[in-house]
């Protein structure tokens, strides 16, 4: 009956061995959160290895800033992580501050504090919705990006931009705040957020989905974590408690009363749950910030280093003469060298800043949060299935703008 | 000096330079205590004992920080920091050493994996060889980069741009060519270190010339103290202040509208010929010239004549 019926015979079927291959996961991911390219060897959907490529987004800032005077080389630190620039001014203004040993007024002081932790907040609102999106769940990246939103408004009243502030300014802040932004801030904090992040973090928590695709994903030890030279809630995930806000403070961090969550398991589930907690820490700090801001000036009164008031300069010739030195030459920074860091939503974010005893820096190396954490990824991602690098990547909280520099 | 700003306030440890000085002996080269900062220079082929003496005997558990700078003038021209970090004793710490184009720095990839590329990154952007790093490509440059670009000889423009080419369908590489100079500008004041010429300062350097012009004397010019009391006396007071009353102005000007107007001109042509008029014949030119002619000895104010 069947005669001649002859039935084809698959090429790949039979005993041939299926042999490790290698794919480009980017540079136009978009789970990659910018432009990162990893080459990727897989046996079946297991990772074998991961030799990441970054670069791609390098602007040579720390060039561009040789090039620059103190205060024109500021916003360029926008733009480095630009989903906490405030975080990053931190670093270079008390970077600055620590070469001049120049005085802070304390009102500046508490505002810098505050719209730090606002920036912190907004980030991991960022991070924490991508995180989600990233292994599956939409809609809670939907609302926490609401509340960015409205971080961004918040923003947008103090220094009239919503992302590149260019805000602190050595010896203090540009400009002060108007008071109801404090109160819109304070009302935000009791009613917006406990119910709008508390909501989308409620579907997650607990979501058996998301622990499925983040309980033990890259656990790392804590030996390993600081060999690594991890920081910030990658570090605190692994058990360390490592903030810096807290064991090296700054500004008026001493004086603020918060927890450092730390996790136990350290996996990606601890990442994320910890950048939880310190949005609520965050909201602690930004409270008592409201609570205890003096009224004062907001900028050090050293003319030569901080401008004049608009008002006094049309009266006073000094204080013209002043703003005119200041936005033309600049102010001159005694040599010296330092290394700076602070705790910026991602970890440690350090600036070592020489300077020449000139207008320009003579080298301001930035030291980006994710290099250390990108780097550990072919340790953290080997033996992991090839869906969960996205979660080690949301995980680690890598943005490009920083990475590359 | 008392520390007045707000940085980050590390715990600094009574006596730590001697302690750590003592500590690296022989692999020392000078230690220095600046703006709350220890600095501690050590020689080039040990710094990778030395930082495992800090790390295992003296607490710095994390190395943070590799970064590069250059300094042309110097016989080794580029330095290599190393930032490290105490989780135990809350205490940072800079290390460096000194490097040429040609010395290679003892990798430290054997004490912290994140060496890895914090080494890879100072190779790129200054051409520091690291000696034993397993994996020292490029990393943040392009692909085929050629050159080091944080080198301080190295221009900010660079050498080579890229766009795309509509013709090749591909991406092309180009040296740079900048429609404009790029602009440096150097604000530093002429008072504190600028080292240009500023204009009119070639002056400076021509001899002096042989009789220097100075200001007249009081008594060349008659200027300065009375010679007796009769001329110190007043001659005669100032001119009294002009009186103003209103009724001796003179009025304003009559707005130019309520001017009389001119008389309507006599003859056919009610103006000059317009400038795209068709040329006219040589007939009807000349009366049109009679008519100009007529019509200036017309415009002439009357009281003139």
């Amino acid at each position: 009956m069947a005669h001649g019926l002859t039935i084809e015979q698959s090429p790949t079927t039979g005993d041939e061995e299926i042999t490790n291959y290698t794919i480009n996961f980017g540079p136009q991911h978009p789970a990659a959160h910018g432009v990162l390219r990893m080459v990727m060897e897989l046996d079946g959907e297991i990772v074998e290895r991961v030799d990441p490529h970054v670069g791609l987004l390098h602007r040579g800032t720390e060039k561009l800033i040789e090039h620059k005077t103190y205060l024109q080389a500021l916003p360029y630190f926008d733009r480095l992580d630009y989903c906490s620039p405030l975080c990053q001014e931190h670093s270079y203004v008390l970077a600055i501050e620590k070469l001049l040993n120049v005085e802070v007024p304390i009102r500046a002081q508490y505002l810098r504090v505050l719209f730090a932790e606002l920036t912190r907040m907004s980030n991991h609102f960022l991070n924490i919705g991508a995180h989600v999106m990233d292994v599956g769940a939409m809609t809670p990246n939907l609302w926490v990006f609401e509340l960015r939103e409205d971080c961004m408004n918040f923003f947008e009243r103090a220094s009239g931009a919503r992302m590149h502030s260019a805000w602190f300014r050595p010896g203090g802040v540009h400009q002060d705040v108007p008071e109801k932004l404090l109160v819109d801030i304070g009302e935000w904090l009791d009613n917006r957020v406990p119910e709008l992040f508390g909501d989308a973090m409620s579907l997650v928590m607990d979501n058996r989905i998301f622990k499925q695709r983040n309980v033990d994903i890259a656990v790392v030890s804590r030996e390993d974590a600081i060999r690594w030279g991890f920081s910030g809630p990658m570090l605190r995930a692994a058990g360390v408690p490592w903030d810096l806000r807290k064991s090296q403070p700054y500004d008026v961090y001493d004086r603020m009363e918060f927890d450092v969550p730390v996790g136990t398991n350290s996996d990606c589930y601890d990442r994320f749950m910890v950048r939880v907690q310190e949005v609520y820490q965050s909201a602690r700090i930004i409270k008592q910030c409201l609570a205890e801001m003096p009224s004062g000036p907001i900028a050090s009164d050293d003319r030569k280093v901080s401008p004049p008031k608009r008002g006094e300069m049309k009266q006073s010739m000094e204080a013209l003469i002043h703003h005119f030195k200041l936005y033309t030459e600049g102010f001159h920074v005694p040599a010296g060298e330092v290394y700076v860091a602070t705790e910026s939503p991602k970890g440690e974010f350090g600036v070592y800043l020489v300077s020449d005893g000139s207008n320009k820096p003579y080298r301001c190396k930035i030291r980006p949060t994710a290099f250390s954490h990108l780097q550990a990824m072919d340790m953290m991602t080997r033996g992991h299935m090839l869906p969960d690098a996205t979660a080690i990547l949301g995980a680690i909280d890598v943005v490009f703008g920083e990475c590359d520099r | 000096m008392a520390v007045v700003h707000s940085a980050p306030r590390f715990t600094q440890i009574d006596g730590l330079k001697d302690r750590l000085s003592a500590a690296l002996g022989h692999f020392l080269v000078a230690a220095k205590e600046e703006h709350g900062e220890l600095l501690l220079t050590v020689q080039r082929d040990m710094i990778e004992d030395a930082l495992r003496l800090l790390r295992d005997d003296h607490g710095y558990q994390q190395m943070m920080e590799i970064a590069g700078a250059d300094y042309p003038g110097r016989a080794e021209r580029f330095e290599v920091v190393y930032m490290l970090l105490s989780l135990t004793q809350n205490s940072r710490i800079m290390v460096k050493v000194t490097a040429s184009e040609t010395t290679p720095v003892p990798t430290v990839t054997t004490l912290w994996p994140n060496a890895g590329w914090l080494e890879r990154e100072v190779f790129d952007m200054y051409g520091v060889v690291f000696a034993g790093n397993p994996d020292l490509r490029r990393i943040l440059t392009d692909y085929g980069f050629e050159g080091h670009p944080f080198r301080k000889d190295f221009p900010l423009t660079g050498y080579v741009e890229l766009r795309y080419s509509e013709e090749k369908q591909r991406v092309v590489y180009e040296p740079v060519e900048l429609a404009q100079d790029l602009r440096t500008f150097d604000f530093m004041s002429p008072w504190e270190g600028a080292d240009y010429v500023l204009p009119g300062d070639e002056k400076a350097d021509v001899p002096p010339v042989d009789e220097p012009t100075t200001t007249d004397s009081p008594k060349d010019t008659g200027a300065g103290a009375k010679t007796d009391k009769e001329a110190s006396e007043k001659v005669s007071e100032g001119a009294p202040a002009e009186e103003t009353s209103g009724k001796d102005r003179t009025p304003a000007p009559k707005p130019t509208e309520d001017r009389e107007k001119r008389p309507a001109r006599k003859g056919k042509t009610k103006d000059t010929p317009a400038a795209t008029q068709p040329k006219k014949t040589a007939a009807a030119k000349s009366a049109g010239a009679k008519a100009k002619a007529t019509k200036t000895t017309r415009a002439k104010p009357k009281g003139k004549e």
